[in-house]
C-alpha cells in the first residue's frame, strides 16, 4: 500500500487549489520545485514497513485519511490562549496557526541587528537572497515522501538569516499551533535557517496542539550554517494524543561550523522526526540530542542521518527515551562516512529506559563506512528503574511518586544538560516536570520483585 | 513505651526463611550492637526494619514508637524516625547530593507539618556537618555517590544520618571495607549523634567498630534468632572465640 488512489485525487486538488491561491504568485523557480516535489510524491507514495528506513513505524493510517488544509482564515485565537506557551527570554515570537503565520499575535519588534526573521511567504514575495539560494536544495523530496509533500504543498513558515558574524544570544521562538476544525486538516510548516559565517544563534520550533482535535503536521526545516557558524536548533513536539507529527531537519554545516539539534519528543500519537545533518566542510561539528517520552499508545520515531562528507568532522549522538504504558519507540541512527571524510569521529548512544511490559523500544545502528581512517562507535541500552536507587531514595523519605519522578529527571536530564542556552535548557525542563510526574503517577508499585534488575543490551564497535 | 519493639519475627527471602523468631527491645538513648556470622540474617533484619519489600515478614510484630511499623511504607518509616545506612550505597547519577538532601529534608518535614527548608537555612547546617565527617564541599555538587570511594560513600552515609536526625539508626555493616583513617571519621560521626532521645543499631561482624563506639548492649545473631545478649564484654568475647560456640549452641552450622 503506497497511497489509496482516492487520496492521491485528494492530494491533485489540494496542490491544484494551492497553486490557484496562495501559490499563484510564487516565482517560477519555486513553482517548479513544488511541481517537481509533487510528481515525486505521487511516484512514490508514503512509505511502508518494507521500506528500510519506514521498519517500525506503519504510517498507513496517515494515507486513509482524508486530510484537508486549514480553511484560510484563522480561527478566532486570542493572546491570552497562547500566553501559556510563552517562551521566556526568547528574542523574538513567531506564532503559527495551522501553518499560516499570525502577525497579530507574533512578537518581532526591536529585533539585534544581524537578525531577520520573517514569514517564509514574505521573504520569497521579497526575492531574498538567501531564499533563493537555499530554499528547497537541501532537503530532499527524492528521499523522502514526506519532505516532497511539504515542497509541495508548505503555505508558509518561518525565514531566519542571521548576518555574518552576528551573536544573537536569545532563542528565536517559533511556535507552531494547531486548532482543531470540523476536517482532520493537515499542516506542511516550511522553515529555512541561513545563519552566515561566524554567526551564532538558536531557534526553538514548539508545536502545540489548542484542543483536542486530530491533525497531522509534515513539517521541513533547512538549516544552513555557513563557516565557523554556531547554531542550535530545539524542536519541541507536545501536540495533543491524536496528533500526527513528521518532521524533519537538514543541515547542511560548512567548515568548521557548529550544529546542535535537541529533539524533545513529549506529545502526538503517531510522531517521526529526521534529523538529516551534512557535515560538507572540512571540521564541521554537530550534536545531535533528543529526548522523547511516550506514554499510552503514543508511536515516537526518531531517525537520524548523519553524512560525513568531509576530514575531520565529528558527530555526537545522544538519545534517551522514557517509554511507558503501550508506548513505542524507535531509535534509528544512521552514519554515513563518505571516502573523503577521513578522521571523522562519530558516536552514537541511545539510552532506554521502559516502565512498563508492553512498552517497546526499536534500536537500530546503522554505520556505512567508506573511509579507512575514522573512528565511529554506537551504544544502546535498555533498562528499567532501578529499584536499589528508588528503594534509596524511598528510604530517605521521598515518597514514591517523587522518588520515581526524580530518577526519571536525572534519566531526562542528561538530554536537557546539553542544551547550552539556558532560556532553552528551562524551558524544556519547566515542559519536563509536567510530563514526567504524569508519568511517575501513571506506574506506581512497578514491579518491585525484579525479574533481573536490567536487561541490557550492550554493543560497541569500532571500525 | 520503648522506642522499637521486635517481637517474635520471621522473614523470609526468595522463599528462604532467614529471620526465625527475633526478640529485641530497644528504648531511646540506647547503642545496641547485633553482631553474628555471614548469612545470619543480620542485614535481613536491618531491611525489614528500613520496610524493603524483597523482604517478606511472615509473622510477628514490629512495633516503632507505639506505631505498627509492618504497616509502613519505607518512606513513611523514614519520616517517622527510621533511617538506615546502606552496606552498598546506591550511586544515583543525575542528582545532585545537595540537593536529594534537602529534597529528604523537606520531605520529612511536610510529614511533620513543618515549613519548608529554604538554601539559607540548609547550608549553615549542612556545612556543620561536612566538617564533622571532614567532607570535602565540591562532593556535594556531584551526583549521589557517583565515583565516590567507599570510605566517601559510607561517611556520606553518615552525613545523610546526621542531617535527617532520626529516632533510630540502623548501621548496616558501615565499617566494612574501611580503613582505620576512615573508620574513625565515621565512628566520630556517630558518636557525635549519641543522644538520649536518639538510639542506635549497629549491624557488625567484627568487634573493630565497637572499639570506637562502645554500644550498651551487644546481641549475637546465629540462624535468624539471637542467641546471646549481653554488654559490651560480649563482643570482645566474640572477637576472641568466634561464633562457632553459638553455633554449636543452636545446633547449627555455620551457613553456606
Amino acid at each position: 500500500m503506497t497511497i489509496a488512489p482516492e487520496q492521491l485525487g485528494n492530494y491533485l486538488e489540494i496542490f491544484d487549489n494551492l497553486q490557484k491561491h496562495s501559490a499563484a504568485h510564487d516565482p517560477g523557480w519555486l513553482r517548479s520545485l513544488r511541481e517537481d516535489a509533487l510528481v515525486r510524491f505521487n511516484e512514490a507514495g508514503f512509505p511502508t514497513t518494507r521500506d528500510e528506513d519506514w521498519r517500525f513505524t506503519n504510517v498507513s493510517v496517515l494515507a486513509q485519511i482524508p486530510f484537508r488544509m486549514a480553511a484560510s482564515e484563522h480561527p478566532a485565537v486570542s493572546a491570552r490562549q497562547i500566553e501559556l506557551y510563552d517562551m521566556a527570554g526568547s528574542v523574538c515570537q513567531m506564532v503559527f496557526i495551522n501553518g499560516r503565520f499570525a502577525p497579530q499575535l507574533s512578537r518581532l519588534n526591536n529585533l539585534p541587528a544581524g537578525l531577520e526573521v520573517c514569514s517564509l511567504a514574505e521573504a520569497v514575495a521579497r526575492d531574498e537572497e538567501g531564499v533563493k539560494l537555499h530554499l528547497g536544495r537541501h532537503a530532499n523530496t527524492r528521499r523522502d515522501a514526506f519532505v516532497a509533500l511539504n515542497a509541495a504543498l508548505w503555505e508558509d513558515g518561518a525565514y531566519i538569516h542571521i548576518r555574518k558574524s552576528a551573536l544573537i544570544e536569545q532563542p528565536v521562538h517559533l511556535l507552531y499551533l494547531s486548532v482543531g476544525e470540523d476536517e482532520a486538516i493537515m499542516t506542511h510548516p516550511r522553515t529555512l535557517i541561513v545563519a552566515e559565517a561566524g554567526s551564532e544563534a538558536a531557534v526553538v520550533e514548539d508545536c502545540v496542539s489548542l484542543g483536542d482535535d486530530v491533525a497531522f503536521s509534515n513539517a521541513v526545516t533547512e538549516l544552513v550554517a555557513g563557516d565557523g557558524a554556531v547554531v542550535s536548533h530545539c524542536m519541541i513536539e507536545r501536540e495533543n494524543d491524536r496528533s500526527f507529527n513528521i518532521s524533519t531537519l537538514r543541515t547542511q554545516q560548512g567548515r568548521a561550523a557548529n550544529v546542535a539539534s535537541h529533539s524533545i519528543l513529549l506529545g502526538g500519537s503517531l510522531v517521526r522526526n529526521n534529523v538529516h545533518p551534512v557535515l560538507a566542510g572540512e571540521g564541521a561539528e554537530c550534536l545531535i540530542n533528543g529526548l522523547f517520552i511516550g506514554a499510552g499508545h503514543q508511536h515516537l520515531d526518531n531517525y537520524m542521518l548523519v553524512e560525513h562528507a568531509s576530514p575531520n568532522g565529528s558527530s555526537r549522538q545522544f538519545y534517551n527515551g522514557i517509554l511507558d504504558g503501550q508506548a513505542h519507540g524507535v531509535f534509528h541512527g544512521r552514519i554515513i562516512v563518505h571516502k573523503d571524510a577521513q578522521k571523522t569521529d562519530a558516536k552514537q548512544t541511545n539510552r532506554n529506559l521502559l516502565l512498563s511490559d508492553d512498552a517497546r523500544i526499536d534500536t537500530k545502528p546503522q554505520l556505512e563506512i567508506h573511509a579507512d581512517d575514522v573512528k565511529c562507535t554506537h551504544g544502546a541500552t535498555i533498562g528499567q528503574i532501578d529499584e536499589n536507587a528508588l528503594f534509596y531514595l524511598r528510604s530517605r523519605g521521598l515518597d514514591e511518586v517523587h522518588a520515581r519522578k526524580a530518577l526519571l529527571e536525572a534519566f531526562a536530564g542528561e538530554c536537557v544538560g546539553r542544551i547550552q542556552q539556558s532560556a532553552v535548557r528551562s524551558f524544556v525542563e519547566n515542559l519536563l516536570q509536567d510530563r514526567l510526574i504524569g508519568i511517575a503517577h501513571a506506574t506506581p508499585g512497578a514491579p518491585l520483585e525484579a525479574t533481573g534488575d536490567e536487561t541490557r543490551q550492550h554493543w560497541e564497535e569500532v571500525g | 513505651m520503648s522506642l522499637l519493639e521486635i517481637k517474635d519475627l520471621h522473614a523470609t527471602v526468595e522463599g528462604h526463611e532467614i529471620l526465625k523468631g527475633v526478640n529485641l527491645t530497644i528504648n531511646a538513648g540506647e547503642v545496641h550492637s547485633i553482631m553474628g556470622p555471614n548469612g545470619s540474617g543480620k542485614s535481613t533484619l536491618a531491611q525489614v526494619l528500613a520496610r524493603r519489600d524483597t523482604y517478606k515478614v511472615t509473622s510477628g510484630e514490629i512495633w516503632f514508637r507505639g506505631k505498627d511499623l509492618l504497616e509502613m511504607k519505607p518512606e513513611v518509616a523514614a519520616c517517622e524516625g527510621i533511617f538506615m545506612a546502606f552496606q552498598y550505597p546506591v550511586e544515583i547519577p543525575g542528582i545532585g547530593n545537595a540537593y536529594f538532601l534537602r529534597a529528604a529534608m523537606n520531605a520529612m518535614r511536610k510529614y511533620r507539618g513543618e515549613d519548608e527548608l529554604d538554601a539559607m537555612d540548609f547550608l549553615p547546617l549542612f556545612r556543620e556537618r561536612l566538617n564533622l565527617l571532614e567532607m570535602d564541599e565540591k562532593l556535594m555538587s556531584r551526583s549521589v555517590n557517583e565515583g565516590f570511594s567507599g570510605g566517601e560513600k559510607k561517611r556520606n552515609e553518615i552525613l545523610q544520618m546526621a542531617m535527617l536526625e532520626p529516632k533510630l539508626a540502623i548501621l548496616d555493616e558501615t565499617d566494612s571495607g574501611l580503613d582505620i583513617d576512615a573508620l574513625r571519621i565515621v565512628a566520630k560521626g556517630i558518636n557525635a549523634l549519641r543522644s538520649p532521645d536518639r538510639a542506635m543499631l549497629l549491624v557488625t561482624h567484627y568487634q573493630r567498630l565497637l572499639d570506637y563506639i562502645v554500644p550498651d548492649f551487644v546481641h549475637v545473631l546465629v540462624d535468624g534468632q539471637i542467641v546471646r545478649s549481653g554488654g559490651p564484654e560480649l563482643a570482645l568475647e566474640l572477637e576472641e572465640q568466634g561464633y562457632g560456640w553459638a553455633e554449636a549452641e543452636t545446633g547449627q552450622g555455620l551457613p553456606a
